[in-house]
């Protein structure tokens, strides 16, 4: 179990999901052997009140279904989800919902997370409506002030999606997950799919609202940059597993982890100067219905020995409040 | 556009050269100038980055060299020349000789650009056979499948000889984007256009997809156009480069110099926007406004509305100004600002 620096708002242990292919009836009755995809494999982390923990890790490496599933927009397979001291892993609907005032998420795709057919006024304040705490008339005041706090007019109240900008549109999304007020947000990849002059302008705004309202935020991107710059810890998953985290600067400087070393080896720098010692993988990301035994990156792993092939490696503290997953780590 | 070029290909002639190249598309809404007036060259064997944001015209820009711009699209002016000869005034016949075998082009989603139901044997072949006129008579499928296989060892494709006849679902994106670049590949081409190679690509294919072009253009001796949104790229795989916005070139200019000492206020504000490993308490500033519509331009520096030293002399076209040899720049107050920079410092 890693400690946050903070009270944690957010405790996840040994959260797994599974999803279960191959369950057509055809293939029941042909009995193909059922397949599982793991896409999160028993991961343990805690996120401090007022922390911005950031989750990096290629496509396919469960970091969307981890944030979802502590949400319980997924259903987890097993572990546990403790969100403000309640256990939430076996929370009754209503319960949930109740506690989804305070737990929102904010959608990577600005055009597939808004309904075509509503204006502004009712995306950002269904969940208001849904919630069932303030009147029609109180619904609007509130929508107006929210989308003022994120950079929108109170004259874009009557429009629609399409009539906005990829960014603009982010700002819409970012006001109905803040509408209720949470004091947790997942940030799924929130800016992947913006140009990068409105990428610094949704990081500028997702920073000062966090300020603002004293935030805690999950937040996911493939971008090292990006979560470098907006977090305060950072963890790196590979093929359903955290292989690292640890403070942001620990981290970026000092990176353990072979995958750590070669993802961040790999980001394109613009500044000149002396190059990080490139950590070059070979091939591709192994497919997560079948992962290697052992350590699951002993297939990539240009360090890679006998004992990787067969033992997998736990999360092991090491210095400066990082863990990392990796048997190097031990023999050294 | 004065001819700027780098060190190593200081005595040679551009292989391609675009001169006032203006591409238009009549939409409902007006008259869109995706490209207005752009100047270009491409010298042998160099990396040349174009670097821009979505709309700025950088792709139109190429889709223009190699004939593909289509309806409710045209070219509406200027010259594009390839090793001196106006593509603008070719044949269909000589653009289907020109296309694939002297100029390739590589797109940014190799799933919708790679035929689905064609193995990937059967879409390397077809252009090796329609191109390479050294395949010898009689063996002509037999050698142009060697040449495939080839090909996809040479791009990094394990176990070429079984994976030929797969389908392109058959692979990752990393993968496909490779046997895209074998295609484009497949004719030795003299210049490749490789528009966002990587942008679909998780960051360590991406170091292999741009290695992999970086060392087929020193194997093979070709000219590369890196079109791309991201400055990290340009800085460490182009010895040139364009920056656009919004259907212009804005500045232009060697690499390294360009990314030290922008000009532009834009790619100045284009380069305080990219999050540092190195220093991440050097703040992200973001560019107030958003990019203008293209259309009915004109009069006025595009950057106008957002960039902090217009003045109303700003309300005009405004030329590229030279700021080095090499380095050029469009806009008027660029020296007035470097000077204003040097007493700072």
């Amino acid at each position: 179990m890693i400690e946050a620096p903070t009270r944690p708002l957010l405790e996840v242990t040994n959260l797994a999901k599974t999803y279960h292919l191959n369950k057509s009836l055809m293939q029941r009755l042909s009995r193909q052997p059922i397949l599982d995809l793991k896409a999160v494999d028993r991961v343990s982390f805690s996120v401090g009140s007022g922390e911005t923990l950031g989750l990096i890790g290629e496509s396919g490496c469960g970091k969307s279904t981890l944030a979802r599933t502590v949400l319980r927009l997924h259903e987890p397979t097993s572990g546990s989800i403790v969100f403000d001291g309640i256990d939430i892993t076996k929370l009754p609907y209503r319960g949930m919902t109740a506690l989804r005032r305070r737990m929102q998420i904010i959608f990577q795709d600005p055009y597939a997370s808004l309904n075509p057919r509503k204006s502004v006024l009712d995306i950002v304040g269904l969940p208001m409506a849904i919630q069932g705490i303030a009147r029609r008339a109180d619904i609007r005041d509130r929508v107006v002030a929210m989308i003022e706090s994120v950079g929108l007019k109170s004259a874009h109240l009557g429009r629609f999606p399409h009539q906005f900008s990829g960014g603009q549109r982010q700002r819409i999304g970012i006001a109905r997950a803040l509408i209720l007020n949470p004091s947790f947000v997942v940030c799924d990849e929130p800016v992947s799919a913006l140009d990068v002059s409105v990428q610094a302008q949704i990081i500028a705004l997702l920073g000062s609202l966090k300020r603002e309202l004293g935030l805690t935020y999950l937040f996911i991107s493939h971008d090292i940059g990006v979560i470098g710059h907006v977090s305060d810890r950072i963890a790196v998953m590979y093929l359903g597993d955290i292989v690292e985290i640890g403070p942001t600067r620990e981290l970026l400087r000092a990176p353990k982890h072979p995958y750590t070393k070669a993802l961040l080896s790999a980001v394109p720098q613009i500044d000149a100067g002396p190059k990080r010692e490139r950590v070059k993988l070979t091939g591709d990301v192994p497919s997560p219905l079948s992962p290697p035994k052992g350590c699951k990156f002993h297939t990539r792993c240009p360090f890679a020995f006998d004992r990787c092939r067969v033992e997998t490696p736990v999360l092991r503290p090491q210095r400066a409040e990082s863990s990392a997953a990796c048997h190097l780590l031990e023999a050294s | 556009m004065h001819s700027t070029r780098s060190s190593a290909t200081e005595m040679s002639e551009p292989l391609l050269s675009i001169r006032g190249l203006k591409t238009c598309f009549a939409t409902r809404a007006g008259m869109v100038t995706a490209v207005d007036g752009v100047d270009l060259d491409v010298y042998p064997g160099e990396c040349l980055g174009i670097v821009g944001e979505s709309g700025s015209g950088k792709s139109v820009t190429f889709a223009s060299v190699i004939g593909l711009v289509r309806s409710p699209g045209f070219i509406a002016g200027g010259s594009i020349a390839f090793e001196g000869v106006d593509l603008r005034t070719l044949s269909d016949e000589g653009w289907r000789s020109l296309r694939g075998r002297d100029i390739a082009m590589t797109m940014q989603d190799a799933l919708t650009a790679l035929n689905p139901a064609l193995t990937v044997a059967e879409q390397i072949e077809e252009v090796i056979l329609a191109h390479a006129n050294d395949l010898p008579r009689g063996g002509r499928r037999d050698a142009a499948r060697l040449r495939a296989v080839e090909m996809l060892r040479l791009v990094g494709i394990p176990a070429p000889e079984k994976r030929i006849d797969d389908y392109p679902h058959q692979f990752s994106g990393g993968m496909r984007q490779r046997i895209m670049i074998a295609i484009a590949l497949s004719c030795r081409p003299k210049l490749l256009i490789a528009d966002e190679p990587t942008t679909a690509l998780d960051v360590t294919i991406q170091a292999q997809v741009l290695d992999l072009i970086s060392d087929l253009r020193r194997e093979l001796g070709m000219s590369v156009a890196l079109i791309t949104h991201d400055l990290g790229v340009v800085a460490e795989h182009t010895d040139r480069v364009a920056v656009m916005y919004a259907g212009q070139i804005v500045e232009t200019g060697p690499t390294r110099e360009l990314i030290d000492r922008p000009r532009h206020p834009y790619t100045k504000g284009l380069i305080g926007l990219i999050p540092r490993l190195s220093d991440l308490d050097a703040p992200i500033r973001p560019i107030d406004g958003q990019v203008p519509e293209l259309i009915g331009l004109g009069g006025t520096c595009r950057f106008y509305d957002r960039c902090e030293f217009r003045t109303p002399r700003c309300r005009t076209d405004i030329p590229m100004e030279a700021v080095e040899p090499n380095h050029h720049a469009r806009c008027i107050r660029v020296n007035e600002i470097l000077r204003v920079e040097e007493v700072l410092q």
